[in-house]
Order: C-alpha cells, then structure tokens, then sequence
C-alpha cells in the first residue's frame, strides 16, 4: 500500500485531471442510462412515439425491432418458438452485445445499474461490512435455475420476479408495488451483500456476461508499471476481481481485462490519477511491461480482499 | 481398508465437492421459490380479458414478453399491462376489464398486428373470429330485461347484434299478460369484445360479464351422444301414419293424410264416410 491508499477514492484523480476527466465515464453511463430510458418515456410522457415497448421488446421509429435474447431464449425453452419479428429483434441486440461487450448492456442501459450504483456509494460512505459474498459462480447457478425453470413451468420464468423490467416497465407503463423489488435490491447491495445483486446473483447479468466473452471491447492496464497502488481502481469497480490478473500481469500476461465479468463501466479509467487503465480491443497487443517492484517487493493480496 | 484412506482427501477435492452441494442446494431453493411464484402469479383473475387473438393462457406465459407493443398499438386504451399487487394477472402481461373499457373489435386488428412474438396469434385476421371471452347474462334477477322491463342496452350495443346477442320472447309469469325479452349469448357468435358488460345500466356491477371461456363454458360431455348432431340421417323423412278416423268397420283409412287400402271392401260399404 501507498500513501495515496489513505486519501478518499478518486481524490488524486480529481487533483491531477480535473473534474471532468475524474468522472467522465460516469457522467457519460449516467447519460447513456437516461437517454435509453428517456427514448422509452418520450411517447408516454411528451406524445412522441419514437420508441414503442420497453427494454424487453420494442420498435423503433415503427421499424427496428429489438427484443431482449435472454427473454427470447426463456419464451424457446418453454415451448414457445416466436414470431420472425422477435426474432430478428433477439439476434440485433444479441449479436451487438456480443460484438461491444455483453454486460456493456449492465452498465450503460440497465436501470437498475444507478440503483446498485448508489446502494454500493452509500456503502462506501458508511463504511459498512461488506456482508454475505457469494461465489462468483452463483449467478450462474440463477441462470441455469431461471431457464431450468422456465422448461418446468413452460413460462417466461424471471419475467415473474426480474427487477430490471419491472422498474423500466413501471416508469413507462405505471409500477404497482414494483418499487417494493428495487427497494429490496438497494437494501440487499447496501446491508446485506455489498454488490450483492449485479455481480453475484442477477441472471440477466450473467446471461450478457456470457453472450460478450469474446466481445471486441476491452479496458486494458496497459501503463500498469504506473501503478502507485492507490486502490482507488478497486473501490470502485465493481467486479474488482477482473482487475487483478490485468493490474498485477507480469511482463508475458497480457495487460487486457478479459473477464466476462467487467462492465466496460470504465470507472476504473476515471479514478486512475496516472492513467493506468484506456479502452481497446482484444486483439491489442501492445507490450505492457509489468511492475518493476514487483521482483523485489511482492504485490499486496488485494485479490483477497476482493 | 488400507490406513491412506481415512487420510483427509485433497483440501481442493473437498471444497470443489462442498461448493458443489452449495452450490446445486442454493440452486434448488431458488428454483422452488420462483417456481411457486410462478405459479401463484399465473392464476389469472376472472376479471381480467386477454387481448384478441391471445394463445391459451399457458401458451400465453410462455410466449409473452411483456413488451407492451399491444397496448401501444391499441387505439383506445382498453389494454394495460398488469402491475405488481394491482391487478391480479401476471405483472406486466397485457389484459382489459370490459366494464371499464370494452374491446372495440377494429377490424385491422392493431394489437395483434404489433405483437413481435405471437403470443397475440398472427393467424387471427377476422376479430370477428376472435374469442377474447364469453358473454353471460350472470344476473337473471336484477337485469331489467329478465324482470320484463325492455332496457335491451346490452343488445343494442353488440357488434354483432342478433348473431352474438338475441332476445328471446319468453311469457311474463308475474304479470300473467306481458312478455319477458330474454337477452341470450351464443357462443359460436359472441367475442368476448365486453361491450354488453360495460354498457349494462345498472349501477356497479353488471348483469351481463365476459368472463374468460375457461370459466364461462362446459365441455361438452362426450358420453351422452347428440344424436341429431351426430347421425343427422338417424331418421330419413317424416313418417305420416295412417290416421284413423270414425266412419264404417275399424278399418276405414281412406281419410286426409291416409291412404286407400290395398285390399278391396265389400260392396256397398262406404270409405271416407265422415260424420255418421
């Protein structure tokens, strides 16, 4: 650990780049979020139908369908083959997240994103224990019980709970009681399990996650002999496990952070004040010497605390 | 038994089995919980109408996917997607209450037309044809035509008047001398548009509903043969029997309606001879 450890996260980012650069891709999610969601609730709300339906189908400008795949494969397995038009809308957006990075989709569209976004911020604050941390491999078991069920029941099984639709549904088709869900998902990622719900159960996450592990789009370490160990990339990333193997690569590893896991939320650029971490493609490769200190001084285990 | 085999296996071996069981525990839990809820949430609510042309509602959960594209495209905001703890169909899957807001049955069909999956079946082209629900007159004691009053605003207002919806002329008991206009659903006919219900002019609830067909119709009972709709040549014509009419001897046939015997009659005696 370093002496910049101690300052408040992101904090040397801020000094040495200025605001701007310290939260530009925050600030650029954050507008990404509310442009998809607004593109949804300028019909409803102003009266121009640009885009008609919600993230699980729509259509565009009365002509671009798009439906969401893991819907589509659930609607499959419970027996029912759909019409052409969802079809083609399930390979567009399959095919584009495939193409710029599947869980591209959790961090610049989801909306439930700034939900567990500001839960994990507040944690932050507080300073609250990081509670129940389920393996990573839990959210893949969610998947696997979701489709399961939905061959048992022969039904669009997550659509009965998935809270994602229910908060993008309820802002543009009126809610119910579906504020009841995002609630619970703040207070699961705020009390119980920090980053709880997007990384370590939610099996929409872990469907796109595997639908872009071999997308183009890639946040590479590649100055990480920069590296002043301030850990602010950690803190704020939240799947931090996928920054270790890049961060921390020797020489011969490769700089690029290839997790199905990473968001490309792009966080991890933001608060880096010597500008370790830049986007890329997977085919990069630049050489990215490791850390010189690192044949004297072994790197610190923050995989652990990860 | 050799003594290495009470040895504690590979620490590795043992946490890969125990997350496993974990694993596959956490699984199953979660399964059974979704899969209760599922099934809890897809008893659909009598009140609740799916839109023209909707599959059967088991095909319909698993074809929907709750995209809303119907209640966009329906021109008169009968459709809604349901919400959690509001209404009781499956949340965000597409329904109408005819009392509220009826179908208007457009004859292009907007909302199938918008559907991307099918679940709003493709190959209904005549909403003539379509079978949102049933009719039935569920009151017979406060409809004012069944009290022999003649309001007859349900049948008025049926798109498919005196096909969907009749009125029956039936004796009026109480009265002894007046007649009872029974309004009368048939099926091979009626939409289930809900017209009928939210015109009804009583005031709360309606004498005459559209309830789902699973709810409003019986099946028909396949042990008690229909014979005139199954062996419609059972009987081949009428049968006009010989009428016997008074006249001479126990034979005398040749009557109106009858026939002459075959066989002849002493002399003298009379056939067709009527009032002796």
């Amino acid at each position: 650990m370093s002496d910049e450890t101690a300052l408040p996260v992101g904090a040397e980012a801020i000094r040495d780049k200025g605001y701007w650069l310290a939260y530009r891709f925050l600030i650029l999610r954050r507008v990404s979020q509310a442009f998809f969601l607004g593109l949804f609730l300028l019909g409803p709300w102003f009266g121009i139908w640009w885009v008609k339906g919600n993230l699980s189908g729509s259509l565009t400008f009365n002509f671009l369908p798009l439906t969401d795949p893991f819907i589509a494969l659930q609607g499959m397995v419970a027996g029912h083959w759909p019409e052409l038009t969802a079809l083609i809308g399930a390979v567009i957006v399959g095919m584009t997240y495939a193409l710029i990075g599947g869980r591209v989709y959790c961090s610049w569209v989801c909306p439930i994103n700034p939900v567990t976004d500001a839960a994990s911020w507040l944690h932050r604050k507080l300073d609250l224990p990081k509670g129940w941390q389920p393996k990573r491999g839990t959210k893949y078991f969610m998947l696997a019980m979701v489709l399961s069920v939905s061959v048992l029941t022969g039904t669009v099984a997550w659509e009965f709970v998935n809270p994602i639709s229910m908060l993008h549904r309820g802002l543009i088709f009126g809610a119910g009681f579906a504020w009841a869900l995002v609630l619970s998902v703040f207070l699961l990622d705020l009390l119980l399990a920090r980053r709880g719900w997007c990384g370590h159960l939610c099996p929409v996450g872990a469907f796109y996650g595997l639908l872009g592990s071999k997308s183009l789009l890639r946040v590479t370490a590649q100055k990480r002999a920069a590296c002043d160990d301030c850990m602010d990339c950690f803190a704020v990333c939240p799947e931090m496990q996928v920054i270790t193997p890049a961060l921390r690569g020797k020489d011969a590893d490769t700089p690029l952070i290839l997790s199905p896991d990473c968001t490309n939320c792009g966080r991890c650029i933001d608060v880096c004040s010597v500008e370790v971490f830049h986007f890329t493609h997977r085919f990069d490769e630049t050489l990215a010497p490791g850390r010189v200190r690192d044949r004297t001084n072994p790197a610190p285990k923050v995989g652990k605390a990860a | 038994m050799s003594a290495t085999s009470t040895q504690p296996k590979s620490p590795a071996r043992r946490r890969f089995l125990q997350d496993s069981a974990r694993g596959t525990a956490g699984y199953a839990v979660a399964g059974m919980t979704l899969a209760w809820f599922v099934q809890d949430a897809r008893a659909l609510p009598d009140r609740a109408i799916r839109p023209p042309g909707a599959l059967p509602e088991d095909d319909f959960l698993a074809a929907c996917i709750r995209c809303g594209l119907c209640v966009r495209g329906c021109p008169y905001d009968t459709l809604v997607l349901a919400e959690l703890g509001v209404d009781g169909a499956a949340t965000g899957t597409p329904f109408f209450t005819a009392r509220d807001v009826p179908c208007e049955m457009c004859e292009d069909i907007p909302c199938v037309a918008a559907c991307p999956t099918g679940a709003l079946d493709q190959g209904l082209t005549d909403i003539d044809e379509s079978r949102m629900g049933l009719a039935v007159l569920i009151d017979q004691e406060n409809c004012l035509n069944a009290l022999g009053l003649r309001c007859d605003v349900c049948y008025r207002v049926c798109p498919v008047i005196d096909q969907a919806i009749t009125l029956e002329r039936r004796h009026n008991e109480r009265s002894g001398h007046h007649a009872i206009f029974m309004p009368v659903v048939h099926s091979d006919h009626c939409t289930g548009c809900g017209k009928c219900g939210k015109s009804c002019v009583l005031p709360g609830e309606a004498a005459i509903k559209v309830l789902p067909i699973r709810v409003a119709q019986a099946d028909q009972a396949e042990h008690y043969k229909r014979s005139w709709e199954q062996r419609p040549d059972i009987v081949d014509e009428i049968i006009d029997l010989p009428d016997r009419l008074p006249g001479d001897g126990t034979d005398n046939l040749a009557a109106p309606g009858g026939f002459e015997p075959t066989f002849k009659l002493p002399k003298g005696a009379t056939t067709g001879g009527v009032g002796q």
